[in-house]
C-alpha cells in the first residue's frame, strides 16, 4: 500500500476493528478510511464494487471475513471477476486480490468451516493460490497484489498464529510456482494450506521408518504447477494428494486427473487421494477430527502405495 | 406569423418557451451549426423525491436537436438492421433491442462528459454508439467477427468501450449495480470531479445488489447516479405484476429521486444534467426513466404475448422519440421536411454500408480462444487445472 497509492482494502471490520483476524490491523490508522474500507454486510455489492473500481485501474484487496460467505458473492466473483477481462476484448484488466480464511477450524460449526477452492476452480480467468507459512503469506499477497490477474488468495483460519522468521528485505513469491518443502525418493506427496503441516508431521514418523518422502507444497492451485510436480512424479513414481478439500470435486480430485492425464507413463501405482469427508463439518471435537485427515492417515497411505 | 402559431397550438406537446418560431430563411440555412441557445419546456413535470426537482425550461440549440435527431434515427436504423441480422440468421443468441428508448441514451450522452462513466445491462447496443461507438464495431461484434468492439468475444450482451469509459455490457440482470458502485468509489477516490450513471431495468430493481448499492452509496457519499429505464416490462412480466410499489424514483428511501420522460431526450438531458450536479455535491440520486421498448425482450420474444399490439402502436403514435424530435425540429423551422427525410436516407445508407463492411470482416483466428484469459504476467499460459501444455518438456 505504501508503494502504490491503487491498492487498497475493503471488507468486513477490516479498518478500525483491525481485521477480523487482525490482519490488516493497523492500517486504517495508517492510510485512512477510504484506502482501508469498512464495508456494510453486502458480500456481493461490495465485491462487485472492488471489480468495478478495478476496471478503472485501482487495486483492491477484497476481505471475505470468512471465505464462506463470498458464496454469497459467487456471482460477481465468476461473471464480472473472471470474465471481464475475455468478454471485454481484453479492454479491462480485473487486478483484485479476494482473500479470506477458510478451512476447517477448532468446531467453529458447518457454515463457518468451508473450503471453497472447490467451488471457484472451475470459473475461467482467476488464478487461484493457497498460502501456509508466514513467508509464502506474504511473498503470495505482494506477488498477487502485482499481478494484473485477479487472484483468490485462500488462507487457513488456524494457521495465523504461526509463526517465524522472514527476511526484512523486499521479497515476492512466483504465483504459479510450486514449493519444493522437502526433497525425497520415494514418493511425491503434493499438498496445500494447513494440510502441509499435517504432512511434515506424518513425514517425521515416515523418516523413522525408513521412507523418504518428496514433500511439495503446490500453492498455486489454479493453474497447477505441473512442471515441478511432474519432475517430481518422474523421479518418485508415486503420487499421494493430502488435501482438505473435499472429496467430490475437489483440488485433489482435478489434480489426480491432470496428473493421470499428462503423466500416466511414469506411475507405478494409482494416485491416491486423501481428502475430507464429504459431510458438513460437525461441531463435536472428535467428529471434527475424522473429518479431515490426520498424519496418522497419511503415514499408513504412504506404506500403502509404497509396497 | 399566424400560421406557425397554428401549427404550434394544434401540438399540445410542444410549448416552447420563446417566440422566435419562425427564423428568416437567411439564418435557416445555416442550421446545422446554429448554437444559439432556445429554451424548450418539458411537455411532462418531473416528480422528484426527497429533492427539488430541476426547471422544466431546457437551454439547447438547433444544433443540439439536429443531433439528436441524427443520432436517435441511427440508433433506431441499426436496431432495425440489427432485427433483420437475427432473423437471417447472422447474429445468434441473444439480442436485445433498445429502439424506443433512444432518447435516452442520447438526452444523457448530451449532459456529460467522456470522462463520465455509464455502465449498463444487456440492452447496450444503442448506449455504446452514444458514447462515440462505430456502427462497424457494433455490428461486427453482434455477427462475431474480430473487428468487433471485443473482438467478437463478447456478443450483444458485451459491447466495452475504455476510452470512453463505457463500462458495458452485463448479461446477469443487476450485477452491474455493485459494478457502478465500484466506479463511483474509484472516481471519488482519484478526487477527480466526474459521476457514473448505473443504468438497470425495472426488473432489476427488484435484485438485493440494488439495495446494498445504495445503502453504500449513500453511506459514503459516492457521485453515483442510478438510473432506471423503465420500460414497464421485465421480460414478459409487467411491473404492476412484480413491484409493489412501482415508484422506482422512491426506492431510493433515504436517496433522493426524480421521475422523467424517458421519451422526451431533452427532458432526459436535463434530468440527467442536474443528477451530476447533484451527485457531485450530495452523493448519490436515483433517476426513472419512464419509458418503452417497441420490440420485445429479445429477439425470441414477439412481445405481444403479454401486452397488445395496440399498446406498442399506441406509444408509437402518441410518445415516439424521434417523431417528438422531428415535431421540434418542425415546428422551430429548423429543418424541413425533406432535409429530415435526406437526412434519415443518409443514416440508413451508414447503417447498411456498416453492415456490409462488418459482413466481410474475418471471424477471429482460433488461437484466440485463449488469449485475453490472462494478462501475460510471469509468463503465465492460461489451459486451466488440466494444462495440456507443460511450460518445459520432460526428457
Amino acid at each position: 500500500m505504501d508503494r502504490d497509492p491503487h491498492v487498497c482494502v475493503m471488507g468486513e471490520d477490516v479498518g478500525h476493528y483491525g481485521g477480523s483476524y487482525k490482519v490488516t490491523k493497523g492500517l486504517a490508522d495508517k492510510f485512512g478510511d477510504l484506502r482501508v474500507l469498512d464495508t456494510p454486510i453486502c458480500e456481493n455489492a461490495f465485491t462487485g464494487m472492488g471489480i468495478g473500481a478495478a476496471m478503472t485501474g485501482l487495486r483492491p484487496v477484497i476481505e471475505g471475513m470468512n471465505m464462506g460467505f463470498l458464496l454469497l458473492a459467487f456471482n460477481q466473483i465468476s461473471n464480472n471477476c473472471g470474465m471481464l477481462h475475455y468478454t471485454s476484448g481484453g479492454q479491462f484488466t480485473i487486478p483484485v486480490v479476494i482473500r479470506g480464511p477458510g478451512g476447517v477450524g477448532r468446531q467453529l460449526g458447518a457454515e463457518h468451516s468451508q473450503r471453497l477452492e472447490s467451488y471457484f476452480q472451475s470459473i475461467p480467468g482467476i488464478q487461484m493460490v493457497a498460502c501456509s507459512t508466514p513467508y509464502n503469506a506474504k511473498g503470495l499477497m505482494k506477488a498477487a497484489i502485482r499481478s494484473e490477474n485477479p487472484v483468490i488468495l485462500f488462507e487457513h483460519v488456524l494457521l495465523y498464529n504461526l509463526k517465524e522468521k522472514i527476511p526484512d528485505e523486499e521479497y515476492i513469491c512466483n504465483l504459479e510456482e510450486a514449493e519444493m518443502v522437502r526433497p525425497g525418493e520415494h514418493i511425491t506427496i503434493l499438498t496445500y494450506s494447513r494440510m502441509r503441516h499435517h504432512v511434515m508431521q506424518a513425514a517425521k514418523t515416515l523418516v523413522n521408518k525408513g521412507y523418504d518422502p518428496e514433500v511439495i507444497d503446490i500453492r498455486s492451485l489454479k493453474p497447477f504447477d505441473l512442471y515441478t510436480i511432474g519432475n517430481s512424479v518422474k523421479k518418485t513414481h508415486r503420487v499421494l494428494i493430502v488435501e482438505e478439500c473435499m472429496r467430490t470435486g475437489g483440488i485433489g480430485a482435478s489434480l489426480t486427473a491432470a496428473i493421470n492425464e499428462n503423466f500416466h507413463d511414469y506411475l507405478d501405482a494409482p494416485v491416491m487421494c486423501l481428502s475430507s469427508q464429504d459431510v458438513p463439518t460437525p461441531y463435536a471435537g472428535t467428529l471434527e477430527e475424522w473429518t479431515v485427515v490426520q498424519p496418522a492417515q497419511i503415514v499408513t497411505a504412504v506404506e500403502q502405495l509404497c509396497q | 406569423m399566424a400560421l406557425s402559431r397554428l401549427s404550434l397550438r394544434s401540438n399540445r406537446f410542444l410549448r416552447p418557451s420563446t417566440t422566435a418560431a419562425a427564423l428568416p430563411s437567411s439564418i435557416r440555412r445555416r442550421v446545422s451549426t446554429d448554437t444559439t441557445p432556445i429554451t424548450i419546456e418539458t411537455a411532462v413535470p418531473f416528480e422528484s423525491h426527497l429533492c427539488d426537482a430541476p426547471s422544466r425550461a431546457v437551454e439547447t440549440s438547433s444544433a443540439e436537436i439536429l443531433s439528436f435527431f441524427r443520432d436517435m434515427a441511427r440508433m433506431r436504423r441499426m436496431e432495425i438492421a440489427a432485427d433483420s441480422l437475427y432473423k437471417s440468421k447472422l447474429i445468434r443468441g441473444f439480442c436485445h433491442l433498445y429502439d424506443g428508448q433512444e432518447a435516452l441514451a442520447v438526452g444523457m450522452e448530451a449532459a456529460i462528459t467522456r470522462k463520465d462513466a455509464i455502465i449498463t445491462s444487456y440492452r447496450d447496443h444503442c448506449t455504446f454508439l452514444g458514447r462515440g461507438g462505430e456502427l462497424v464495431d457494433a455490428f461486427s461484434e453482434l455477427m462475431g467477427r474480430k473487428r468487433g468492439c471485443s473482438n467478437g468475444k463478447g456478443g450483444s450482451m458485451h459491447f466495452y468501450k475504455k476510452d470512453a469509459c463505457f463500462y458495458g455490457g452485463h448479461g446477469i440482470v443487476g450485477a452491474q449495480i455493485p459494478l457502478g458502485c465500484g466506479l463511483a468509489f474509484a472516481q471519488k477516490y482519484s478526487k477527480e470531479e466526474f459521476v457514473t450513471f448505473t443504468l438497470y431495468g425495472d426488473g432489476a430493481a427488484n435484485q438485493g445488489q440494488l439495495f446494498e448499492a445504495l445503502n453504500i452509496a449513500a453511506l459514503w457519499d459516492l457521485p453515483a447516479i442510478l438510473v432506471c429505464e423503465n420500460n414497464h416490462y421485465g421480460m414478459g412480466t409487467a411491473t404492476w405484476r412484480s413491484a409493489k410499489s412501482p415508484a422506482y424514483f422512491k426506492r431510493g428511501d433515504y436517496v433522493p429521486g426524480l421521475k422523467v420522460d424517458g421519451m422526451d431526450a431533452l427532458a432526459v438531458k436535463q434530468a440527467c444534467k442536474f443528477a451530476k450536479e447533484h451527485a457531485l455535491k450530495n452523493g448519490p440520486i436515483v433517476l426513472e426513466m419512464d419509458t418503452y421498448r417497441y420490440h420485445g425482450h429479445s429477439m425470441s420474444d414477439p412481445g405481444s404475448t403479454y401486452r397488445t399490439r395496440d399498446e406498442v402502436s399506441g406509444v408509437r403514435q402518441v410518445r415516439d422519440p424521434i417523431e417528438r424530435v422531428r415535431k421540434l425540429l418542425l415546428s422551430h423551422d429548423i429543418a424541413t421536411e425533406k432535409e429530415l427525410k435526406d437526412m434519415e436516407k443518409e443514416v440508413r445508407k451508414e447503417v447498411d454500408d456498416a453492415v456490409a463492411q462488418a459482413k466481410e470482416s474475418p471471424v477471429p483466428e482460433p488461437s484466440e480462444l485463449f488469449t485475453n484469459m490472462y494478462v501475460k504476467d510471469c509468463g503465465v499460459e492460461s489451459f486451466g487445472a488440466d494444462r495440456k501444455e507443460l511450460k518445459v518438456t520432460l526428457t
